[in-house]
């Protein structure tokens, strides 16, 4: 435990505040627990599961919301709903003012320059595919070159594999390591004149490898290509700047970051979206409209037709705001404690083969528990109350590079602690019983 | 035992890990004269079923392939199962199979006899897994109709 204890003297300021609501008392805090001590304030956690306590580790899919978002969307339908922009009535002035203000918020939590950068879409996958239609199809010649990983979401491989068919662009694969990192040199081969884009995960969702983006945008923009990020796994669990990354687009979900589904955040230079044709036509992203001819608002209107997630973008701001009155350096400092703390404890099990065991990590456990499969797996851990993921992780080309049909996955969020992993290890262990393959530790 | 443990007995039963260990018919059929594909993407479940039919009966059965405990067994069942029996027998125990995952619990006593098959009654408790244990029985039932498409159930 001290270096687990020495790790957090180090990367936690000792000014950092506790959050807004108090947490319940415990008995014996741990170091890590006592660090970060965050699950009262989210109300489902508190939610037994097969009248287990609940062990959500499945974070990486989608986290839980507390309760300062769930009253804040609720709090908007009460008193603040009406549609927004063009409204002479006071409730659509006020709704707009709130939406507006929700782009402020996100576009100072991710550092961007301006607010009119930030555009307001389903998700990262909405944002990724806005990217792919109306750049790309723009930009884009036969011969042209898309650079990706082997560890991408399919949301950053299919969007890019359309595009290839529209525009006859090339779509090119960097390789990894069997540690799950990037091979570099591949990178820099694969990088040459012909290369228009790099779309690169920030963080792996299925092995939580951490990109080192900055490096690869400086080398993208030597010869030219612009630099998409999937920021989905990355902006909840340590300090995203887009200008200190210096990427091009920057792509993120707000359910993934404590807020609502169904809204998410494409953040694109001012200069290159100026430049870039609408891709859904309709209300909202115009400026005039004549069966003649039509002219467009200026962006981020033009890539926001229609009446967007209004609710959705006041409980992603909600979100920003209770992450950021925390702390996302202490967040992310709370997490790598209990992801050094969960690797050592899941190394441990006689028979587990950790898969993504790179240098840089953040806080996602992909597993392989020798002759149980992840599916048998998933069920039996879900029996203890323990929520894991199983399957490809949306990675299917990841599974294939490794050999495997899939994965179980624990992916760790600020509300998390010893209990979870042990409650894991412990999970693990049962189904090892129930399958007869418990071998004692070495 | 709380209800989700006594379920979770019910569906991981010693028969199927035994099957799961040590599938049976787990072979290539050379002189097969039907055969299908099954594949489950999502779960990444994948078989070959291999029948050899003699005067519309399933003279032999055997599978090849890979999948989770519930989708090896059952499939591993399966062919024991039908080995010997008349086609239609197999598609009506197909159709019985089905409805023992599916559809509502009923006195046992009224229900047809599964045999060894029963073991699978408590995927009716798991509803993610019942296309696992279902996978090499449609496989089957698009081997004897000679469908092309690979089967799959999700």
């Amino acid at each position: 435990m001290n270096t687990l204890s020495d790790a957090l003297r180090q990367n936690v300021p000792n000014s950092a505040q506790t959050p807004a609501r108090a947490p319940a008392p415990a008995p014996a805090l741990t170091p890590i627990s006592a660090t970060l001590n965050v699950a009262a304030d989210f109300p489902i956690l508190a939610r037994p599961v097969h009248g287990r306590r609940l062990a959500y580790l499945d974070n990486g899919a989608t986290t839980q919301k507390p309760e300062a978002v769930i009253d804040a969307e609720a709090r908007f339908y009460r008193e603040s709903n009406a549609n927004i922009h063009r409204g002479v009535h006071w409730l659509s002035q006020h709704a707009t003012d709130l939406y507006e203000a929700a782009r402020g918020t996100v576009q100072r939590f991710i550092n961007a320059p301006r607010a009119d950068e930030i555009v307001f879409t389903r998700g990262t996958t909405e944002a990724i595919n806005l990217v792919a239609y109306s750049w790309g199809r723009a930009e884009l010649r036969p011969g042209d070159e898309i650079l990706i990983t082997t560890m991408e979401h399919h949301s950053n491989i299919v969007p890019w594999q359309l595009l290839c068919d529209h525009t006859g662009a090339v779509l090119k694969v960097v390789p990894i390591s069997d540690a799950g990192e990037l091979d570099l040199a591949a990178f820099d081969a694969l990088l040459t004149l012909r290369t228009r884009l790099v779309a690169i995960t920030h963080i792996s969702n299925a092995l939580g490898t951490i990109i080192p983006v900055a490096a690869l945008t400086a080398s993208a923009h030597a010869v030219g290509a612009i630099v998409l990020v999937d920021g989905a796994q990355a902006v909840a669990h340590q300090k995203v700047d887009v200008q200190a990354l210096g990427c091009d687009f920057y792509a993120f979900s707000g359910h993934k970051l404590y807020g609502p589904t169904g809204i998410g955040v494409l953040w694109g230079r001012a200069e290159l979206l100026a430049a870039m044709p609408p891709w859904q036509g309709g209300g909202d992203m115009i400026r005039t409209v004549s069966f003649e001819r039509t002219t467009y608002a200026d962006a981020p209107q033009r890539f926001e037709a229609g009446t967007p997630n209004i609710a959705g973008t006041i409980g992603l701001a909600a979100a920003i705001d209770y992450v950021s009155a925390i702390g996302i350096e202490r967040i992310a400092a709370h997490e790598h404690a209990l992801l050094v703390h969960a690797t050592a404890a899941l190394a441990a099990i006689p028979g587990i083969r950790l898969i993504g065991t790179a240098a840089h990590k953040a806080g996602i456990l992909s597993f392989m528990v020798e002759s149980i499969h992840p599916h048998d797996l998933g069920t039996i851990l879900d029996a203890e109350g323990v929520a894991i993921r199983a399957g490809h992780h949306c990675a299917m080309p990841l599974m294939t590079r490794f050999g495997i049909p899939g994965t179980a996955r624990a992916s760790l969020a600020m509300y998390n602690d010893e209990t979870d992993i042990a409650a894991l290890v412990a999970a693990i262990y049962k189904a090892q019983d129930l399958f007869g393959t418990r071998r004692p530790a070495a | 035992m709380s209800n989700i443990d006594s379920n979770l007995r019910e569906l991981y039963q010693e028969v199927i890990f035994d099957h799961n260990r040590k599938p049976r018919n787990f072979h290539p059929m050379p002189d097969a004269d039907h055969h299908a594909d099954g594949h489950n993407p999502l779960c990444g479940d994948q078989l070959t079923v291999y029948l050899r039919i003699e005067n519309d009966v399933v003279a032999d059965a055997s599978f090849v392939g890979h999948g989770c405990a519930i989708s090896t067994a059952s499939a591993s069942l399966m062919t024991e199962a039908i080995k010997g029996k008349p086609v239609a027998e197999a598609e009506a125990l197909f159709h019985n199979f089905h409805a023992m995952l599916t559809d509502a619990p009923t006195d046992s006593e009224d229900g047809p006899d599964m045999g060894k098959l029963a073991v699978f009654a408590g995927v009716r408790e798991f509803p993610a897994r019942v296309k696992c244990a279902t996978l090499a029985w449609h496989t089957l039932h698009n081997a004897i109709i000679g469908a092309k498409a690979p089967a799959r159930t999700e």
